[in-house]
Parts: structure tokens; sequence; C-alpha cells
């Protein structure tokens, strides 16, 4: 969610600065200048305050917004449950605590944090599931802490996004969240 | 004097070899500039070929157009086609063309080592083309992340021939940093102190400086893969304590600088071009010098922003993310100085014009999307989607190739002494812009909406469907107006009138010779004032054909060039240059077997050609310099100079204390490399005991001390130099005996562990950089002999000692983190 405001922010300053250079520049383009452009002036209010002051307030802004809002998304207290994923050619593997394990379905409960310890059994991959988390990759010899958590019951769509061969595009899974309260989430996913 | 008489004796002097044998060995930087700029034109022209198929199987969802394993090796060859056959050869060339024209010099500092470059980029891009038409071409992505490249998932050659294409085409990319670097630091007009440098000669400089420190952790990179690919060193491989991170670091720690090494010449164009047309000077040079300083400083801490999701602590990446969002700021000054500069002039509405407001709309955005990357959270959600590729053709195509456009339009006038002939040029204009924005806006979006980059497909229902349709429609508009730009250049090659000398009334040098240009440049070489020196004079060109400047004469067959004090731009000595010569292709004929070799897995074979490189190294190096030097001669002007033979800090100098600096960016990667897989590798230490050994350190350090020693008597007094050079190698030579012995001794097999790979890694390099130290001293001790060297043509010995010192340092550096490494481990 928070990632969402974020680029909505980005975006609103983007526009806004954009517009500011390309208006100046047809400003530029259009009038006549004057002969003599070597005084001093004019170098500090190009450069001075229009290269140099002006961007460095606003990227401190965004760095510390950014900063801030990162800081929010890493995980904080314990997750309810842990779920070690495997990622291989073509194939995501999740076991959780009890033992079990499932293949190309992820189940979680709706409404908790549930950490992934992510990684791959042979190639490079990318866990990446949309509307729940930013990417985490998979990489062999190595495991990767993602936490995700969704809202309210319901499936998420998640995909593979390192490139990882030919059956790249295919690598897919997804995320099956049940009722927190719900008994044995996975039997009913089992239909 | 005569001037046609002095013109004609010029033309003799300087002109490549009538008919084919000129072909083939031309050393002319102008010559070798065109066929650079010509080459990497027809590789985009190939590249944009590939771009074209991709768009054409994206256009639709569930298309049956190609399927993954053909797609695969036509996004990767699409991008490193473009990064590494058409944008770094295109800036090579443009510097190399332009470079002396507009310091007021007749060539390059090693015309033959231009020479080189080229053909070692035409071999490794035909190797790469070969491939791709035997549908073997590299498919893992132009970063070729292991373990999908490596050998266990990509058994074919594929990935060999990236790695050996790019690397065979990287030495021609550092050759001409090497060269662009000397020369912009010799090779200016009498009086050009570094503050009176025309603002492109900065941008180069700092540009070549960035590849002499980027691209060594790249050619390491690909010389480890190849190595765990053919014999099984386990580099990147976790099971035996590899990290396929430390592959994404190498390549990283050059894949950022690379990005701003192909913006830098770019920009430079711009500050030249846009006072131009603006009819007044660039505003705040010196802001800009060091903006670009500054960025070229600022890039290489910025590697890690590309690895925000491979599980990097929060910490650690926000400095990057700092650090990353603040390369903006340069990027600002040099925007708004641009902007500011045409506020204060009248701009002329030439073609130039149209691609340069092309570039600021298109880079300026894509600078923009550049910025929310940087930052962590957003960068996770939006890593290797459609939006990464929407932005980074934002700021390559913004960012290079509308100021390139805008160049050629520039520049065309130059090259050809042609005007342009019809409005075709807007029309293409039009096409690109419209074209390339309707490819590439709305894919954003797409990326935003989830799509993956890199698939060759994708579901109806993800709705993507008309996104990608339009973005393929842009894409072929662009094709047609890139069409249009080539038949536009054609025409005006063909059939555009004469023009004047200086269309534009510009302010550098190269305006200052008829054009198209005579292969010396100037008949006389110029002396300047200040930094518009056209302005200073309207008739300097005039004048200097007219011979009114310094070295206006003929002397034999001799090239002869103005080599300045670095600072001050005082002149200092004649240099000397090498003619036409078939040497550099030979050269690169015996770099390219030993490629080949490599390739087809003929391994035996490898080493024949390595020693066959050293040969042919030798033969080169041994035809420079002079037994006899008649001393100072008369530079015109009132000047007399010592040539080039007979002073201490020769070109040959400078240009191998900057291959010794490359180097050693390389081997400080090494031994980065080894240290991070100490730390951060899975499966360390490596099973068994190992203990410290001091006796091989304490070996090669004698040796080294020898080496050092001897090559300082030598140099301080001539009498000495000769035993001292062999003294020299000889300690060289212990120092690779010292090596050796504690490698067999102490090290288990290199497959055995990423610990003995590295560390016999380290053991060949050190053995390698000492050997070299040590031809190196044994070719003065010839050179004494044969008269070359004596006591008032000292400087070789200095050149020597360079090598040999860098030589048994990296020695001892790796003799003792050897034999120490056993206790810690
Ligand atoms: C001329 C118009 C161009 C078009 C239409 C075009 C189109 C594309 C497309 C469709 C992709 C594939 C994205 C994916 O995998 O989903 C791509 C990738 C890429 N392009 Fe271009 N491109 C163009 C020019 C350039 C230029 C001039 C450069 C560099 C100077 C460049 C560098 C790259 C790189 C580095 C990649 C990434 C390849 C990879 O994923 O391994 N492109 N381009
Ligand atoms: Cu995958
Ligand atoms: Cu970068």
């Amino acid at each position: 969610m928070r990632v969402a405001d974020l680029w909505w922010w980005m975006l609103g300053g983007s526009a806004i600065l954009s517009a500011l250079v390309f208006i100046l520049l047809l400003i530029a383009l259009r009038r006549r200048g004057a002969a003599d452009n070597r005084q001093p002036g004019r170098t500090r209010v190009w450069i001075g305050w229009l290269g140099l002051v002006m961007p460095v307030g606003v990227l401190m802004v965004l760095l510390a917004f950014a900063l801030w809002v990162g800081q929010r998304n890493l995980p904080v207290g314990p997750a309810a449950q842990t779920v070690q994923v495997t990622a291989f050619n073509y194939g995501w593997e999740f076991c959780y605590e009890d033992g079990s394990c499932s293949q190309g379905v992820l189940r979680i409960p709706a409404g908790q944090p549930v950490d992934l310890d992510i990684t791959a059994t042979d190639v490079i991959h990318s866990l990446w599931i949309p509307r729940l988390a930013g990417k985490m990759d998979a990489i062999p010899g190595q495991v990767n802490r993602l936490r995700i958590e969704a809202d309210a019951p319901g499936t998420f769509e998640a995909v593979c996004a390192e490139y990882c061969g030919v059956g790249h595009a295919d690598h897919r899974f997804v995320v099956e969240a049940y009722a927190a309260g719900a008994p044995a989430g996975r039997t009913e996913a089992a239909e | 004097m005569n001037v046609i008489q002095l013109h004609h004796d010029l033309t003799r002097i300087w002109n490549n070899e009538p008919g084919w044998r000129g072909v083939f060995s031309s050393v002319s930087h102008t010559t070798l500039g065109k066929r650079f700029m010509i080459t990497a034109a027809v590789f985009f022209g190939i590249g944009g070929v590939l771009a074209m198929l991709i768009r054409a199987q994206l256009a639709t969802p569930a298309s049956a157009f190609t399927g993954p394993e053909v797609y695969g090796q036509i996004f990767t060859m699409h991008g490193s086609i473009m990064m590494f056959l058409f944008a770094i050869p295109m800036l090579e060339g443009f510097a190399i063309y332009l470079l002396p024209k507009i310091l007021g010099a007749r060539d390059l500092a090693y015309p033959r080592l231009t020479a080189l470059g080229w053909w070692c980029y035409l071999f490794g891009g035909t190797i790469m083309l070969l491939a791709l038409l035997g549908g073997v071409a590299p498919d893992a992505g132009w970063f070729l992340y292991p373990p999908l490249s490596g050998k266990e998932f990509t058994p074919g050659v594929n990935s060999d021939v990236w790695l050996l294409g790019i690397t065979f085409v990287e030495i021609s990319a550092l050759a001409a940093a090497i060269e662009i670097t000397v020369t912009i630091l010799k090779f200016r007009a009498a009086n050009m102190s570094l503050t009176k440098m025309p603002i492109l000669a900065w941008y180069l400089l700092a540009t070549a400086g960035m590849m002499i420190f980027g691209f060594p952790p790249l050619i390491l990179g690909s010389i480890l893969l190849e190595v765990e690919r053919a014999f099984g060193w386990p580099f990147f491989q976790p099971e035996l304590g590899g990290s396929p991170l430390l592959w994404q670091h190498l390549f990283w720690l050059f894949g950022h600088p690379e990005v701003y090494i192909i913006f830098l010449p770019a920009a430079g164009a711009l500050s030249t071009i846009i006072p131009v047309m603006a009819r007044t000077p660039l505003i705040g040079y010196g802001a800009i010098v060091t903006a670009v300083m500054a960025l070229a400083f600022l890039s290489f801490g910025l590697w890690v922003h590309h690895m925000f999701t491979t599980g990097i602590p929060h910490m650690a990446l926000g400095f990057f993310s700092a650090a990353s969002v603040l390369v903006a700021i340069p990027t600002a000054v040099q925007i708004f100085a641009w902007i500011g500069t045409m506020w204060a002039g009248r701009p002329k509405f030439t073609l130039p014009m149209y691609y340069i407001v092309g570039f600021f709309v298109v880079f300026v955005l894509g600078g923009l999307t550049g910025v929310m990357l940087a930052i962590v959270p957003f960068d996770q959600q939006v890593h290797d989607t459609a939006f990464v590729t929407a932005h980074l053709h934002y700021v390559l195509v913004g960012g290079f190739v509308f100021p390139m456009l805008a160049a050629a339009y520039y520049w065309m006038p130059h090259v050809t002494g042609r005007t342009r002939v019809m409005r075709v040029g807007i029309a293409a204009f039009w096409l690109i812009f419209i074209g390339f924005n309707l490819t590439f806006l709305q894919m954003h979006l797409t990326g935003l909406l989830g799509m993956p980059r890199r698939v060759y497909t994708y579901p109806v229902e993800a709705g993507w469907t008309l996104l990608n349709l339009t973005s393929s429609v842009g894409a072929f508009m662009q094709a047609f107006g890139f069409g249009l730009f080539a038949l536009d250049i054609a025409l005006q090659r063909r059939l555009g009138k004469p023009t004047r000398r200086d269309p534009w009334e510009a302010e550098t040098l190269e305006w200052a010779m008829p054009t198209p240009p005579p292969q010396y440049n100037f008949a006389s070489l110029p002396t300047v004032s200040s930094r518009e020196p056209l302005s200073d004079n309207r008739r300097i060109g005039v004048d200097l054909a007219a011979g009114k400047g310094l070295l206006g004469r003929a002397i034999g067959g001799r090239r002869e060039t103005l080599a300045v004090d670095i600072v001050t731009g005082a002149p200092e000595h004649v240099a000397i240059l090498p003619g036409s010569s078939l040497t550099p292709l030979f050269t690169a004929l015996v770099f390219g077997g030993f490629f080949m070799s490599m390739l087809l897995g003929i391994y035996w074979l490898a080493p024949v050609f390595i020693v066959g490189a050293a040969v042919m190294i030798w033969r080169w190096v041994a035809t420079t310099g002079t037994t006899h030097d008649p001393g100072p001669v008369d530079a015109g002007n009132g000047y007399y100079l010592p040539t080039g033979f007979a002073i201490r800090g020769s070109v040959g100098y400078w240009g191998s204390v900057l291959a010794v600096a490359a180097s050693g960016t390389l081997f400080a990667s090494l031994v980065f490399g080894y240290f991070f897989l100490w730390v951060v590798a899975p499966n360390w230490p490596p099973p068994g005991a190992f203990g410290a050994y001091l006796l091989e350190p304490i070996i090669v350090t004698a040796g080294a001390l020898l080496a050092v020693v001897a090559a300082r008597l030598g140099l301080r007094n001539f009498d000495r130099s000769r035993s001292g050079a062999i003294a020299a190698a000889a300690g060289s030579a212990l120092a690779i005996a010292g090596l050796l012995a504690g490698a067999i001794r102490h090290l288990p097999e290199p497959t055995f562990h990423a610990f003995a790979a590295t560390g016999w890694a380290l053991t060949g390099f050190a053995v390698f950089s000492c050997a070299v130290g040590a031809l190196a001293q044994l070719f003065v001790h010839r050179r004494i002999a044969s008269g070359h060297v004596i006591a008032q043509r000292p400087h070789e010995l200095r050149t020597a000692a360079v090598w040999s010192d860098y030589g048994v340092g990296v020695a001892v550096v790796v003799a003792w983190l050897l034999g120490l490494s056993g206790a810690a481990l």
C-alpha cells in the first residue's frame, strides 16, 4: 500500500519537475536572448539555484520519505509462520512448519504476517507476488527472507521475475490466503 | 615556403597506402574513426532488426512467432549488441575521429593501437554475429548471470561466445581509452592549457578514465566465468564455495559506470553543439567540468542499485540508494547549463536542434524514472519488469542516440564536405521521436501492471494486450524513422552541395581545416590563446593552411605532431608517429586465434597463441624509437624542440602507467573477489586443514627486492643499466618461481573449492604480471645493445621499470595473501 503512495508522490513530483524543465526549455528556444551572457548572475541562477540547490532539496525530501517507507516495510516482530520456499526449473515448492509441503500453491493465513525463507536449487529465480510485496531473489546457496501479509482471504497471482531459462515465462504460482480461523486451511484447497 | 609543395609532401607522408594494402595497413585516426562509426551503425541496424523481432513476438498474446529458445537469443543479442557492439564502439569512433582535430593535433598518441582496436572489434563482433546466424548465440540475458550461464545450464557454446567475443571487443575499448587519455594529456595545440581545452575534451577525458577503471572488473568476471566453464574452477558455484553474487558485483561494478561512459561523450557533443546553435558561449564551463568529474567518480559507487532484490541488508541498500539519487545533481547542473545557454542566446532552429530538443524530452523523463528506481521499496516492485525496460531505453536512446543523431547532422558537413539535401531529416526526426515514445511511454504502465521483462509470451487475461500492441506499432514507426535517417545521410554524401569551411560558425579547431579533412588535419599546427580560437581569429584555418603555424614543413617521411606540457600546454617536444603498418592486423589475428581456440575448446592451442601474442607485441615495440636522433628541431614560430625520443615523460611512458592502472584495477577486483567469497559465500571454510607458509613468500619478496633495486640502479647510472635490466628480469623470474612453488606445494586442485580456484587465479595473475615485467626488462636489455637506449635517451628504462615494479608488486601481495590465509581458514 505505502509503496503505491510512494509511486503517486514520485509521479506527481516528476510531473512538476519535467513541466518546469520543458517550460524553461520552450521559453529559452522562443525568446530572443541578450547578447552578453557572461555576467556571473546568470550562472548563479541556472547552475547554482536550478542545477544545485533545487535538486538537492527535492532529493533530500524524497530520500527521507523513502527510507521511512522502507523501514516501515521491514519485518517487525515475529511472524505467525515461516514457510520454506524452494524455486527450481520450473516449479515452486513450499514447506510449512508442520512438515507438509505443496507445489505451485502457497497457502497462508490471511491477516497474519508470514515469513518466506526463499532459496533455489539450480539457477537464480525471483519471487514476486505483485499485490502482496516487492520481489525477493531465490539464489542457490543462499536463503533470503521476505515478509508478506494478505489483508483478506483470496488468491493472488505470483510470477518468477528473474530470467531463468526457457520456462521463465510460465514459471508461476498462486498464493491462497485462507481465513486465519479456518482449521487446516490446506485441505480445502485440495479440491 | 611553397604552400602547394607543403600540401603535397604532407599528403604523401600521411595518406594511407594505395589500394587494398591501405585497407589493411591504415593507422589514420580519420579513416579508423569513420570505420568504427560505420561498423557501429551496422551493428545498430542489426540490433534494431532484433528489436523488431522482439516487438513482433510481443505484439499479441500467446504469439507463435518464435519459441522461448530463440527468443532468449534474440533479446540477449539485442541487449549485448546495443551495449557492446553499438554504443561503446560508436563513442570510440566519435572520439577517435574528432579528438586530434579539436585539440589541434595530427593524429592520436598510438596510431597503430587505434588500428588494433578496430580489428579486435571487428573480429569479436563477427564471432557474435556468426553465432547468431548459427543459432548458438548467447541466451542468458545481456548480463549473463550464472548459474544460468554456467556449464550445467548452458552446456552449448552460447555463453562462451559472449564471454570471449565481448572480452575481445573490450580489449579494443581499453586500448582506445588509454589512447584517448594520453592524447588529451599530451597532444594539444600550443598553449592550450587544461582550462583552455574545448569542453568536449573534458568529457572524453572523463569517459576514457572511467573506461580504464570500469572495464577491468567485467574483463575479470568474464575470464573467471570462462575458466569455470572450460576447466571447472568453481568461482560461482555455491556447492563448492563460490557465489553467483560475485558475478553480479563484478558485472555491475562495470555495468553502472558503463551507462555514464555511454552518456558522457554524447553530453560532450551537446555541450559543443548547443552554444554554437545558440550563438553564445556555454555558461558555467568550470561548473560543468566539475559536474562531469563528480559524475565519473560517483558512478563507481552505485552498482548495488542493480541488486536491490538479492537479499542485501536494508541499511546497506539505503546507502547505495542515496548515492544513486545524488548522481542526479551533476546531471541537473548540465541540463540547466544547457537551457541557460539557450536562454541567453538566440537559438537557430537547425536540424541538429530538433534532435537536441528530442534529447531533452526523452532524457529528462528517463532521468526521473531513474531517480524513482533508486528508491529501494519502489525498485523492489518494478525491478525486472517492463518498467525497467522503458526506463533504460529512455536514458540510453535519450542520452545517447538522440544526441548522436544531432552530432551526425552537425559534423556530417565536416566528414563529407557537403550540406544536406532535403528535408528528409525532419521527417525522420518526427518518426523517430513519436515512434520512440509510442513504444516506450506506455511500457512504464505495462510494467506497473506486472509484466516481467524477458518473457516471450503473456496470457490474454493479463490485460496487457493493447499496451503491447501499441508498443509494437511505435517500434516499427521508429524503425522507418531510422531507415529514413540512413537514407538522408547517404543522400547527403552522394548529392549534397559542397559547403564552405565552418558552415556553423563554430568555436572548435576541427573547423579550422579543409573539409573533408586531409589525412594530416592541419598543414601547420595552431597556437591558441583562449577557449574559442575561431572567434579570436576567423581566418585561422586559412593561416594554418598557409603554413603559418607550427611544424608547417616536411622532414623526409616523418609523421610529426606537437606534444605539450600536460598542465600549461607549453610546447614540449615533437612527437614522431608510426606510419601505415600491417602489424595491428596480424596482432589482432593472433589474438583472434587465441579466442577461437578457446571457443572451439582446443585448449592446447591457446598457449601457442599467447606466446604468439608476446612475440607480436615485442616486435611491435621494437619498431618504435630510433638509434639516431639529431637533437632539437626547428618547430616553427621560434620554437626549438627535442623529439619524443629524448624525453622523459614520453607518450609510451604515460601509456604504460595507464595500462598498469587498468591492470591494477583488475587485480584489485580479484582480491575483492577472494575476500568476498571468503566472507559471503556458503560452504566456507573449505574442508581440510591449511596452515600458513612463509618460505615461498620470502622467496618472492627477495626476488621482488632484487627486481626493484636493480631497476633503480640502472636508472641512476646508465653504465649499470644493462646488468640492472638482467638482474631485474632475474628477480622477476625468482618471484615467479616462488609463486609457483607456493601454489603447487600448498594449494589444493583448483576444481576442489573456490578457495583453491581463487588462489590459483591470483597466482596465475601474478605470474603473468611478473612475466610481462621480466620481458620488459629483457627488452630494454636488447635495446641498450642495439643502441636505441643510450644515456641521452634513457626513457625506455623508466617504462620498463613501471612494468617490472608492478609485476613484482602484485607477486608480493599475492604471495603473502595466500601464505597467511591458510592460518586464518
Ligand atoms: C531502436 C529501438 C529499440 C527498440 C524498439 C528496442 C526494444 C527493446 C525490447 C522490446 C527489449 C526487450 C524487453 C524485454 O525483454 O521484455 C529490449 C531490451 C533491451 N534493449 Fe532495446 N530497443 C531499442 C534500442 C536500444 C538501444 C539503442 C539500446 C542501447 C544502447 C538498447 C538496449 C537494450 C538492452 C540493454 C535491453 C535488455 C536486454 C536484456 O534484457 O538482456 N535498446 N529493447
Ligand atoms: Cu524462474
Ligand atoms: Cu546503474
